[in-house]
């Protein structure tokens, strides 16, 4: 069996420095999601709208967002907010703004799909039973809507975690900046670490995410 | 309730075109016509569920008008059953018939609970309080469909083609629970294609073409001597069905 450089995780708190770096992951990744969920709920029921100009520009919007690569937006907002506005921000803050910003984007399109695929009789026996439009959504749109929702969302949160490892550019120690510091640290008394402990990491996403999409998988089935 | 001058259309397309007529209480229209008269439009005109554009739709003297203030405290004299079993697939059968009670009219939940239950056994659904509309076939959602109508106390019922989705077999459920409240005395406007069965409920049959009202007499009459050629054609294609059948 090749040499890995296995050891060089159980040096002084290296092990427990990776699990570190992938909590600050984890952690931007929930608040980013935290955020996006209600303003994602609220964009996607404004993209529902029948005036032509809100469509548009949530559109633009939406796909704004979606071409540009998350990291050009991590660039645009770090060091964009230095030079341009003059104001510090940390490499942790932006982040959670950038996937703020996409995760709203994306959300409010999931939103926007589950709602379309309400069926229209739904609204017009809930119309005919007497509820109200505003009855109508709280107790038959938005708890179906939900159910729909719950697994998309989730996948997005494992989508979100994954994309945490660009944040390293703009100066975020999470887990793959600390893995490159344990490397650099160890490469003169053990020069192969780089292929064990980059293995540790993809572990380490893995361990995070599949149980995530596990359950989404099986509230899918559950609710579908 | 009263309809005056009736008038919609889709863009250019007119629907109903001045339909006028009168509904007592108690009494059973069935609403019959070829495919595309107009007969579901014209319900959910009653129902406010369309937009109008001429006429006028009052129901104990108020006025039925798409878009206005108090549309949901007029519709709960109305109780509408659609042919797509439209249930809510997320509740369950009781939660299904309490939600309007409850939510809408604000009523004890016991008390509902319990005249839910009671038109859930008269229906002969009463083990299925519990299940959620996918366990249920086409005519047992039917029935709780209607169930779900009758627990808001309307003071009359649309059925819009409740039949027209289900296989053969489930059609005679519904309609024997239709035929019930006919016997109770419930005030219906009733859109169907099966006519024996409009034969048997109704107290007066509307015949609708291209939208207008062009025969409007009791059942007997109009199963019998239609007084309209188109009327006469129309009954002998579900003559000409019924004998192929044999």
């Amino acid at each position: 069996m090749p040499d890995l450089g296995l050891d060089v995780l159980f040096k002084g708190k290296n092990m427990l420095r990776l699990l570190g770096g992938l909590w600050v992951a984890v952690k931007i990744s929930l608040i980013s999601v935290a955020i996006s969920i209600p303003l994602g709920i609220l964009l996607g029921i404004i993209m529902t709208s029948k005036n032509p100009i809100i469509k548009a520009v949530t559109r633009v919007y939406l796909e704004f967002i979606r071409i540009m690569p998350q990291l050009v937006l991590l660039f645009i907002v770090f060091f964009g907010s230095t030079s341009a506005l003059g104001i510090n921000i940390s490499g942790e803050l932006a982040s959670v703004i950038v996937f703020t910003v996409w995760g709203t984007a994306e959300m409010g399109d999931l939103v926007r799909g589950a709602l379309i695929s309400i069926p229209k009789h739904q609204y017009e026996s809930s119309a005919a039973l007497a509820l109200t439009p505003a009855k109508t959504y709280i107790y038959v749109i938005i708890p179906q809507t939900v159910r729909r929702l719950i697994p998309l969302s989730i996948n997005l949160i494992t989508r979100m975690i994954k994309t945490t490892s660009l944040i390293l550019m703009i100066g975020v120690v999470e887990v793959l900046k600390v893995a490159q510091q344990i490397i650099e640290a160890n490469r003169m008394s053990s020069p192969n670490a780089a292929f064990g402990v980059y293995l540790t990491v993809l572990l380490l996403y893995f361990i995070i995410c599949w149980p995530i999409s596990m359950l989404a998988k099986r509230l899918e089935k559950k609710w579908g | 309730m009263k309809i005056e001058h009736l008038t919609k259309s889709f863009e250019d397309n007119v629907v109903l075109d001045d339909v006028s007529f009168t509904v007592h209480k108690g009494e059973v229209i069935v609403v019959v016509g070829p495919s595309g008269c107009g007969k579901s439009t014209m319900l959910r005109c009653i129902n406010a569920l369309e937009p109008i554009q001429g006429g006028k739709i009052t129901i104990d003297g108020d006025e039925i008008l798409y878009g206005s203030k108090n549309l949901s405290s007029l519709r709960q004299k109305i109780g509408m059953v659609f042919q797509s079993y439209d249930l809510f697939p997320h509740l369950s059968v009781l939660d299904n018939i309490l939600l309007a009670p409850l939510k809408v009219q604000k009523r004890k939940k016991d008390e509902v609970i319990k005249e839910a239950t009671e038109l859930l056994e008269r229906v002969g659904l009463g083990d299925k309080a519990k299940s959620y509309p996918r366990q249920l076939s086409g005519g047992q959602k039917q029935r709780v469909a209607i169930v779900r109508a009758l627990c808001m106390h309307p003071e009359m019922m649309l059925f819009d083609e409740v039949t027209a989705a289900l296989d053969p077999e489930m059609v005679r459920e519904v309609l024997d629970v239709i035929l019930g409240l006919a016997k109770g005395g419930m005030t219906m406007i009733i859109v169907t294609h099966e006519m024996q069965f409009a034969r048997a409920v109704a107290d007066r049959v509307l015949f609708l073409e291209n939208g207008n009202i062009i025969e409007d007499a009791d059942p007997d009459t109009f199963f019998e001597n239609p007084k309209t050629e188109r009327a006469k054609q129309f009954l002998n294609i579900f003559n000409f069905e019924r004998s192929k059948e044999k």
